[in-house]
């Protein structure tokens, strides 16, 4: 019996041993706003019939940036996305795991605010849009919870419509880009009694970030069409979500202008729409070379990421020309990513 | 006590009256179960109704007619129809200038927007029509190709002519071009012949569920082999041969315990033990299989147990009376007695693993997927996933390709609840 237990465990492992080999796909994992553009690019490198088609995972930003710097191997992914830059702790954590890295940018996404077509256009500026959606504002010189009730308490300006604002989850990369850019930078930054009142309570801008959870924010689900039909349903309400969403949806959904902007293609690639971001893939230096297609798959984008290829079309915002050159030079020199890069 | 004696007219009444009063009872009972599974009915109706006529176009899409000149030296330079061959071979333009001929675009611009109407899978067709016979090299023939997801959307009324062109994802000139290929009576509405054969792709129009679904047999194959042999003999160790002790009592608590775990943690304990400790790939139906084994496994050996209590004492006490040994009544008496209880379990549980998702984000199987996988080794997705990564895809012909893909996904169940219900049926044996 116990010979028998010794025996079956042996073969067993010999099994799933001889089972891990070399990969001959890449696969990528990271950022779902990636993702799109990711599988249009993998989708033309599997075309050529010398690579297979690269392996594209989701689940968020923080998975793609962690899982890259998992360590050196092929049980580990070879190309991370994300949309937000690396931080310097996650290059530590690479650093740590003997992971060289080269970063790649690809293209920029705008967050939009968008309603119904049905409803009015929302024009605000950033520092009211933080106001009012950031979970605590300073009011007489004090940090209390957030009371505005309806967007014409904010500013009269504004309609005299309740705030119900449909965004992403904590996981996702959109909305700590959102809560970034509108909360801390937009509103704690700029509004003086916030400032104020910041730093009499001695805390840092950052603080802001959180959203309100008293049901102004509703999280609505890491999927933005969850988001789009339920502004089709809900006329007053508005939604976050990344460019590419309005730009398909762009017959029942209009974009919020914010500071003055309205969120279009041009807006956004001219750098005048603030609230956008970059989007970024970080590339292993080690699994280059061993696991076949990355330099092609690589090369690929910068075949599709001019301002009329396939991922403008699928809503990327392209980059000016020359940061197309700088990184397109990036993917045959591969610089190492160090820390000082990242300040 | 104050025993009044009734007289036997009166007791004759108050009976009468029980009865009545106890057939309305009855009746009110029967009435609320009518109600109930007609309640039942109802919601199962409205979920049909809304998911069929959701996803029945999803089977269906737009395409247009255009003569294709086959002619061998543009599409296969190199004269050997291998793969790298017609990948060098310029087939998208000839499909071009057959579009171009009929809709006369001007200028640069205009024959990128006409370009653009046609799907960009149109080099892979021809490369797969030539592949297969080669004949047609020479000849001139009639080809159907799907239209882009935006102009198939615009030609089932998604997308509006009246909206403001900037505000529609379709410009005017390509409207036009669209609108005098449909005089021509180039555009037809047909079954689709992505959805079923096509793999996941970018394009909705060229998407299809053949990869997810062959994923889907993969990881399942591989959790029967697996849980099936596993659960049984498990089930027949504990209740014929382990004597009823601490270790077996603490045993059977932890099956129990194991069943109602869930399921994400059986991914977390995959990526751990196959992934880290083995080194196995990432993605690959074989560890999706084996993490759903371990997911399945409490409910066939729950099931398998419930079975085997179930076969009498006396068949087993027949057999041994007749002087057979333990193995011989296991193997010829009570699992053969017990089968149609185990398979029923085990298809529950196999229909319950073909539904999951979360066990697979951890082993990296919920991902963008474009190659069939050929094997448990190759990376490969399953259906529930492809479901779910397509609800989340922003344009717009992916709604009904998701309930398209839902319509066959709940196929697959009621097949697999069918075949259950035959075995038991079968099988099954009274006494």
């Amino acid at each position: 019996m116990k010979k028998m237990i010794i025996l079956t465990s042996v073969i067993s492992s010999l099994v799933l041993t001889t089972v891990a080999q070399a990969r001959d796909s890449i696969s990528i994992a990271g950022s779902s706003t990636v993702l799109p553009f990711a599988r249009i690019i993998a989708e033309q490198l599997g075309k050529n019939p010398n690579f297979k088609t690269p392996v594209v995972e989701s689940g968020g930003s923080s998975v793609g940036k962690k899982g890259v710097c998992d360590g050196v191997g092929t049980k580990f992914i070879d190309i991370g996305n994300a949309s937000s830059r690396m931080k310097v702790k996650e290059l530590e954590y690479c650093e740590k795991n003997g992971v060289k890295l080269t970063e790649i940018k690809v293209g920029y996404d705008g967050i939009v605010v968008a309603n119904s077509k049905k409803g009015k256009v929302l024009n605000i500026s950033k520092s009211d849009l933080g106001k009012a959606l950031t979970a605590k504002v300073a009011i007489k010189g004090k940090l209390v919870d957030n009371p505005y009730k309806k967007w014409s308490d904010v500013n009269p300006s504004l309609p005299n419509v309740e705030i119900r604002v449909y965004g992403p989850p904590t996981t996702s990369g959109t909305r700590a880009s959102f809560a970034e850019m509108v909360n801390e930078k937009g509103y704690c930054k700029k509004d003086a009694d916030a400032k104020a009142a910041l730093k009499a309570a001695g805390m840092k801008a950052k603080k802001c970030r959180a959203m309100r959870t008293d049901g102004a924010f509703i999280e609505a689900g890491e999927q933005d069409n969850l988001i789009v039909q339920k502004l089709n349903e809900d006329t007053l309400a508005y939604g976050i979500f990344g460019f590419s969403y309005l730009d398909q949806n762009s017959d029942t959904l209009q974009g919020a202008v914010i500071s003055k902007t309205a969120p279009t293609f041009e807006n956004i690639a001219g750098n005048n729409y603030s609230v956008s971001r970059a989007l970024y893939y970080y590339v292993k230096h080690q699994h280059i070379g061993v696991v076949p297609g990355v330099k092609e798959y690589m090369a690929e984008w910068t075949k599709h990421w001019s301002n009329d290829g396939a991922l403008s079309d699928a809503g990327m915002i392209p980059m000016p020309k020359s940061e197309r050159d700088k990184f397109k030079l990036a993917m045959t020199n591969l610089p190492v990513l160090k820390a000082a890069d990242l300040k | 006590m104050n025993n009044k004696i009734i007289s036997p007219s009166d007791a004759l009444d108050i009976v009468k009256k029980s009865i009545v009063k106890r057939r309305s009872r009855d009746n009110r009972l029967k009435l609320f179960g009518r109600i109930a599974i007609g309640l039942a009915v109802c919601f199962l109706l409205t979920l049909f109704y809304s998911i069929f006529t959701k996803g029945y176009p999803g089977f269906f899409q737009y395409y247009v007619t255009l003569d294709i000149k086959f002619d061998r030296e543009r599409i296969d330079p190199k004269g050997d129809l291998s793969d790298n061959s017609l990948f060098d071979g310029e087939a998208s333009k000839i499909v071009n200038e057959s579009l171009y001929s009929i809709i006369q675009p001007k200028g640069r611009k205009e024959r990128k927007i006409a370009k653009k109407i046609v799907s960009s899978g149109k080099d892979v067709r021809i490369a797969k029509m030539v592949k297969n016979n080669p004949s047609l090299f020479g000849t001139t023939a009639i080809v159907k190709f799907a239209l882009d997801d935006d102009v198939d959307s615009f030609l089932r009324g998604y997308i509006k002519r009246e909206t403001p062109e900037n505000e529609r994802r379709i410009s005017d000139k390509a409207i036009q071009f669209i609108d005098k290929l449909n005089e021509e009576g180039r555009i037809s509405y047909e079954f689709s012949d992505y959805i079923l054969s096509g793999s996941a792709s970018g394009n909705p129009e060229m998407a299809g569920i053949k990869g997810a679904f062959i994923g889907s047999m993969l990881t399942l194959s591989v959790c029967l082999l697996i849980a099936f042999p596993l659960g049984v003999a498990t089930a027949v160790y504990l209740e014929e041969i382990a004597k009823k002790n601490r270790i077996t009592e603490f045993i059977e608590v932890n099956i129990n315990n194991l069943a109602a775990v869930p399921s994400v943690v059986f991914g977390i304990m995959g990526l751990a033990i196959f992934i880290s400790i083995f080194g196995m790939p990432r993605s690959i139906p074989l560890v999706g299989g084996m993490v759903l084994a371990l997911m399945t496994l409490p409910t066939i050996i729950i099931s398998s147990r419930a079975a085997i209590r179930a076969v009498p004492p006396s068949v087993r006490d027949a057999a041994y009376g007749i002087g057979a040994s333990k193995i011989q009544v296991i193997f010829h008496h009570v699992i053969p007695l017990a089968m149609p209880g185990m398979l029923t379990g085990t298809i529950i549980g196999m229909a319950q693993a073909l539904g999951e998702t979360a066990p697979l984000l951890m082993i990296g199987m919920v991902a963008f997927i474009v190659d069939v996988p050929n094997s448990v080794l190759d990376p490969g997705t399953v259906l529930p996933v492809q479901i779910f990564m397509w609800a989340d895809f922003a344009e717009r012909m992916f709604i009904q390709k998701t309930s398209a893909a839902i319509i066959v996904l709940l196929g697959f169940l009621i097949s697999m609840n069918a075949l259950a219900v035959y075995l038991r049926k079968k099988l099954e044996r009274r006494w």
